[in-house]
C-alpha cells in the first residue's frame, strides 16, 4: 500500500510518498511563500524523482486540522482533489497526533502544542505504550496556563518527564520554563514541527483500525467556529457556536 | 479544431460553489451550482470565512455532480478550468487547490481563468454568433467594469468604479430601506411598484474620467433623503426610494456604455454579471442598442451570477492560444483584467 501524505496546517509544508515501513519520499519546505503556491509542487517534485504515477497511490493522508484555516484548506482541498480524481479514500490524520509520531515510541508525556492566538493554543497530550500512541488528552484548543496545570498534574501523578514541541512551544517557552514543575525537553528542531512522515505513521495506524473516509467526506477539523459565528452567538446566547452553520 | 475539446471548469471565488463541463467553450453539458446564500443572509453579507468553508465541504459533490450531469467521466475531460481571481482570497483558493490535484492527478492541462473573463465569456455560451470585438459592461457585486474586448483574452478596461461596485450599492440601499440581503434582486422587484422619476438622485460622475463610476455619491444621497424623511416625518415610499434609485444607477451605467459604443465603433454590446439579471438594466440597454442600431446580448440570469459555466467557456479560448499554468497557481484577490 502506498500512500501520499500532506500536512500544511502550520508554517511547514509538507508531502511525503510513504509505503508501510519505508518513507520513498519526503519534502519540507518551512518559508514565506504560501502553500498555495508550494504545496503541489512539492508533490509533483517528489513523485517525479522516484518515476511516482499518481494512479498507483491508494490513499490519501493529510493532516485535518487543527491548524491555519486557509493552510487547513489547502492541504484539504488538494487531498479532496487527488481523492476525486483518482478514486480513493482519504485519512484524515489530527495534526496534533502527527505531531506526536515524530516521538514514535516515547514513553514520555507528549505534548505538541500550536500557537492559536487569543491567548490560547491547541495542546493534545499523548504516549506510546511500545508502538500504540495514547491519547492522554485529545486535541483541543486551551489556555496554556490550563495546558500548564494539567502538565504539572499529569507528570506529579505518572513520575514521567515531557516533551514539548510545536510552534506553541516556542511561543510560550519561557512561560512553561517557569510554570512547569516537572522534567521537561524542548524539541530539537528536526524534530519540532509537523511533517508529512509523521503524517504517514499515523495514517497507516489509522488506516489499521478501519478509520478512513471517503474524498467528498472529508473536511478540515477547525476545532474554531469562525469569527461571525462567534460575535453572533455571543449577541444572540440561544445560538449555540456553530449552530448558525446549519 | 478537429477534436472536440471538454474542460472542467471550477468556480469559488465568493458563495457559490460551482462546476461545469462546457465543449469548445460555447457548448454547455452541465452547469452546477451550490449557493450559500441561505447562511450569509443571517449575516446580512457574505463571510469570507464561512465561504471557504462551505466550499470545502461541497466542492467535491458539485464536481461530481458536474461531471455525471455531463455524462462524462475525467476520462474524457482535456483541460481543467479554475476562477483564480479577483474574488475572497480563502474562497478563491478551495477552488484552486483542488483543480491543481485534479490536474495533477490526471496529469491534464491547468488553466487559471479570470473571474471577470469569465463573465464576459458567459455571452459566447448563448449567442454563437458573437465575436470578439465588441463591448461588454460587467456589473457584480465586486465589480463595475466597462471592457473593450479587442479579441478572445484580450480586454482593454475603458472605465471601473472609483468606489462602490454597482452591486455593492444595490446592497447598501436595500438594507437602508429595510429590503435586506441580497438587494439585487429585492429592489428590482420592488422598483416595479415604485415611480423612477418620484425622486432625482444624482448621477455620479467622476472627473476627468469620462467612463469610470462612482455610486457611493448616490448610495449618501439615498441615506441623506431617508434621514431628511424621518426628521420631518414624511413617510417614505420604499418602492418610489427603490426605482429612483435604480434609475439613476442604470442611467449611468447605459450613459456610459454608449458613449463608449461611439467612440469604439462597437457594433455588439454585451452586459455580463450578477447586476445583469436586473431588467430596468437589460430593458433600458436593449433600447439604447436598438436606437444605436447595433446588436445587444446578455446572458440569461443563471449565467449572469456566478457559475463555472462562463469560467470554462474563458479556459476553452486560452486553451486554444496554448495558455497554461502550473502547479505553483496561486489564488490572486485583486488580480487586474488582462493580467497574467
Amino acid at each position: 500500500m502506498k500512500i501520499l501524505a500532506i500536512d500544511s496546517s502550520g508554517m511547514p509544508a509538507s508531502a511525503a510518498v510513504a509505503e508501510e515501513g519505508r518513507i520513498l519520499a519526503e519534502y519540507t519546505v518551512c518559508f514565506k511563500k504560501t502553500h498555495s503556491q508550494t504545496l503541489l509542487p512539492m508533490i509533483d517534485a517528489i513523485s517525479r524523482m522516484i518515476d511516482l504515477d499518481p494512479a498507483s497511490l491508494d490513499a490519501v493522508a493529510v493532516a485535518g486540522g487543527p491548524g491555519s484555516f486557509t493552510g487547513l484548506r489547502i492541504g484539504s482541498a488538494t487531498a479532496k482533489g487527488i481523492g476525486l480524481a483518482l478514486d480513493r479514500p482519504l485519512v484524515h490524520v489530527p495534526t496534533l497526533e502527527a505531531m506526536a509520531c515524530n516521538f514514535f515510541g516515547s514513553s514520555r508525556i507528549l505534548c505538541p502544542m500550536m500557537d492559536a492566538r487569543r491567548s490560547q493554543v491547541f495542546a493534545g497530550i499523548y504516549s506510546f505504550r511500545n508502538e500504540t500512541l495514547d491519547i492522554l488528552t485529545d486535541q483541543r484548543p486551551v489556555r496554556i496556563e490550563d495546558l500548564v496545570k494539567e502538565l504539572n498534574a499529569l507528570a506529579a501523578e505518572t513520575g514521567r518527564s515531557l516533551i514539548l514541541l510545536g510552534d506553541g512551544a516556542d511561543v510560550y517557552r519561557s512561560y512553561l520554563e517557569e510554570n512547569l514543575t516537572a522534567g521537561y525537553l524542548f524539541a530539537p528542531p528536526n524534530l519540532n514541527a509537523q511533517r508529512a512522515s509523521s503524517v504517514a505513521v499515523r495514517a497507516f495506524q489509522l488506516i489499521r483500525e478501519g478509520k478512513i473516509q471517503t474524498a467528498e467526506q472529508h473536511c478540515p477539523d477547525y476545532l474554531r467556529v469562525s469569527q461571525a459565528e462567534r460575535v453572533r452567538a455571543e449577541k444572540e446566547p440561544s445560538l449555540k457556536p456553530g449552530s448558525a452553520a446549519e | 479544431m478537429d477534436k472536440d475539446v471538454r474542460i472542467l471548469a471550477i468556480e469559488s471565488s465568493c458563495d457559490e460553489t460551482a462546476a461545469a463541463v462546457v465543449v469548445n467553450g460555447r457548448e454547455v453539458l452541465s452547469n452546477i451550482i451550490s449557493s450559500q446564500i441561505d447562511i450569509h443572509t443571517l449575516y446580512g453579507g457574505v463571510v469570507p470565512e464561512i465561504a471557504s468553508r462551505k466550499h470545502i465541504e461541497r466542492i467535491n459533490q458539485v464536481i461530481r455532480e458536474a461531471l455525471t450531469a455531463a455524462g462524462v467521466t475525467l476520462d474524457d475531460i482535456d483541460a481543467v478550468g479554475v476562477t483564480y481571481g479577483p474574488g475572497l482570497v480563502g474562497a478563491l483558493l478551495v477552488g484552486v487547490a483542488e483543480a491543481k490535484a485534479i490536474a495533477w492527478a490526471r496529469q491534464l492541462p491547468l488553466i487559471g481563468v479570470h473571474h471577470i473573463e469569465g463573465h464576459i465569456s458567459a455571452n459566447y455560451i448563448e449567442h454563437r454568433e458573437l465575436e470578439p470585438p465588441f463591448g461588454c459592461l460587467v456589473v457584480s457585486g465586486g465589480h463595475t467594469h466597462l471592457v473593450r474586448v479587442r479579441d478572445y483574452g484580450e480586454y482593454e478596461i475603458l472605465g471601473r468604479t472609483c468606489d462602490d461596485a454597482a452591486g455593492e450599492a444595490f446592497d447598501k440601499v436595500a438594507r437602508a430601506i429595510g429590503l435586506g440581503y441580497p438587494g439585487g434582486p429585492k429592489i428590482d422587484r420592488v422598483s416595479r411598484e415604485g415611480d423612477p422619476s418620484a425622486i432625482d438622485f444624482p448621477r455620479g460622475k467622476v472627473r476627468g474620467s469620462e467612463y469610470d463610476f462612482s455610486f457611493s455619491g448616490l448610495k449618501s444621497a439615498v441615506l441623506n433623503y431617508l434621514n431628511e424623511c424621518r426628521m420631518k416625518g414624511i413617510p417614505v415610499r420604499t418602492a418610489d426610494v427603490a426605482a429612483s434609485f435604480q434609475k439613476a444607477v442604470v442611467d449611468v451605467l447605459v450613459e456610459h456604455s454608449m458613449h463608449a459604443v461611439e467612440e469604439y465603433g462597437f457594433r455588439e454590446f454585451a452586459i455580463a454579471g450578477g447586476v445583469a439579471s436586473n431588467s430596468a438594466l437589460r430593458l433600458a440597454m436593449e433600447e439604447a442598442c436598438a436606437k444605436k442600431g447595433i446588436s445587444f446580448y446578455r446572458p440569461s440570469p443563471v449565467l449572469c451570477t456566478d457559475n463555472a459555466a462562463m469560467i470554462g467557456a474563458a479556459a476553452y479560448y486560452e486553451y486554444r492560444k496554448g495558455i497554461r499554468s502550473d502547479y505553483s497557481l496561486n489564488a490572486i484577490p485583486n488580480l487586474q483584467l488582462g493580467e497574467r
